[in-house]
């Protein structure tokens, strides 16, 4: 190892350089293309959003109904927890490479392939939320007149929204990560940044890796303001 | 007539090939190929075992230790959980890059990075753990003339094992998975194998299949150890 006492004083120059590259177009290193600049970052940055939603909302799409109607019954827990936990073994960079090997690449492909990192948290944190539900409040909404799909949207759902939305927060961070590496099949993502090190250099590198950071950060910090939304006055008063 | 000679000679040339073997077709899933070439994933494993054993051993003890110090200075949690939140949020191929000015390319900075990954699952589950115990355990251990200190280790710990264990699991399974993702910082593992032949199906799905089975064999074990350090939850059941 080199003990050299300029490291960090170089470090802090990366960094200075890296900011720059997101605020400032320049040479590439093969000085033949024009790169870095807001607008190519917004550019990447709006395409990894965009994979990011498409898959969110596919996994959505395909787990909250399955959980929630699992949960209202109370039955298939040994699929839906097991789901759950297969879904987390699952190596990010495997299954873009498989998505690579397998398919056509393209947003929407990459988006179902994402489901699988969205799927699982989704449909456990569903089922445990609805199914966690007290039975005494079910049995007197019941007891009200309710049919049972007035009992999912007006008793299970809004006091499984925090259970829910942590599932939602979970997959959301998983999607937007593996994002960063779909640059890998050709959908060019803020990861291009990382993973192309001979077009934008050192300093496009960080740059990559700050933009990463942040758009993760920013995404969990709207999933948690829209969860604080989404929960009801009467509980939030009792949660906090 | 010439042109039966050359088409001919084609045939011949296209006959002396032979048909694609198998992992020049790429086909789903070459047997023969993986039987002749597993030593090569060897290495790669052993150093994925060290990369999810050292982040998940690391995480544990600084967790453990910021797990302790919420549950005396209770104030404490929720700043920690938020700290550990932000480790948690950080996409490990963002925090990989970050590290590289200061720590350089290899394992140690694939390790830290993976290591902070864990910390809020970890410290969550040990916190909610500890918080979980009776009250009236804690007042029969005072009343028994426990010190807090004996509280903790004797009786709290032991009641929090579920939860701490329900931790080290979810952590060891997704730091598995997240580990592959250490070949863009040179820090080894089976993302090696995968990213160097990244469409070469036979080897995305022998490497990935290795890396659940490690997933797994890390999940087994933490379920035999539960089971072998909570014998009072045997015998309950």
């Amino acid at each position: 190892m080199i003990s050299d006492p300029n490291i960090p004083a170089a470090a802090l120059d990366l960094f200075g350089d890296a900011v720059d590259f997101i605020f400032n177009e320049q040479q590439s290193q093969g000085e033949q293309v024009q790169v870095g600049g807001l607008e190519q970052v917004g550019e990447l940055a709006w395409e990894q959003l965009k994979v990011t939603l498409y898959a969110l909302a596919l996994s959505l799409l395909i787990a909250l109904p399955a959980g929630v109607a699992l949960g209202h019954m109370r039955r298939g827990e040994g699929l839906a927890i097991s789901i759950g936990n297969a879904g987390r073994a699952v190596p990010e960079l495997a299954l873009i490479a498989l998505l690579a090997a397998f398919l056509d690449v393209g947003m929407f492909s990459l988006a179902l392939a994402l489901c699988v990192l969205g799927v699982p948290p989704i449909l456990t944190n569903s089922f445990v939320g609805v199914r966690g539900v007290d039975r005494n409040a079910v049995d007197a909404a019941r007891g009200m007149g309710m049919t049972e799909t007035e009992i999912i949207r007006k008793i299970e759902l809004p006091l499984a929204v925090p259970t829910i939305m942590g599932g939602v927060r979970t997959a959301t961070i998983n999607i937007v990560a593996t994002a960063t590496i779909a640059p890998l099949v050709g959908v060019l993502t803020l990861g291009d940044f990382i993973i192309s090190r001979n077009v934008y250099g050192d300093a496009g590198v960080l740059a990559g890796a700050i933009l990463v950071a942040v758009m993760a950060l920013a995404l969990e910090l709207a999933l948690a303001g829209l969860q604080r939304a989404m929960t009801s006055p009467g509980l939030r008063l009792t949660r906090t | 007539m010439t042109d039966v000679a050359l088409l001919l000679a084609q045939v011949e040339i296209r006959d002396r090939s032979g048909p694609p073997s198998c992992q020049q077709a790429n086909d789903f899933f070459c047997p023969g190929w993986v039987a002749e070439n597993y030593d090569r994933y060897v290495d790669p494993v052993l150093q994925h075992l060290v990369l999810v054993g050292t982040s998940v051993a690391a995480g544990f003890a600084i967790a453990f230790a910021l797990a302790l110090l919420a549950h005396r200075i209770h104030w404490l949690a929720a700043p920690l959980l938020a700290v550990t939140g932000v480790l948690y949020t950080v996409p490990s191929i963002a925090f990989f890059f970050l590290l590289l000015p200061i720590t350089g390319l290899g394992r140690t900075t694939a390790i830290i990075a993976l290591t902070a990954f864990t910390l809020q699952i970890l410290f969550r589950n040990i916190v909610t753990g500890l918080a979980n115990v009776p009250p009236e355990v804690r007042d029969a251990g005072r009343g028994m003339g426990l010190t807090e200190r004996q509280l903790l280790w004797r009786a709290e710990l032991p009641l929090a094992l579920p939860e701490i264990f329900a931790g080290l699991r979810i952590a060891t399974v997704s730091t598995v998975a997240l580990a592959t993702l250490a070949v863009f910082v040179s820090g080894g593992g089976l993302g090696v194998p995968i990213y160097e032949q990244l469409t070469f199906k036979t080897n995305v799905i022998f490497a990935g299949g290795l890396c659940i089975a490690i997933a797994m064999a890390f999940d087994l074990a933490l379920v035999t150890a539960q089971r072998a350090v909570t014998p009072w939850l045997r015998v309950t059941t």
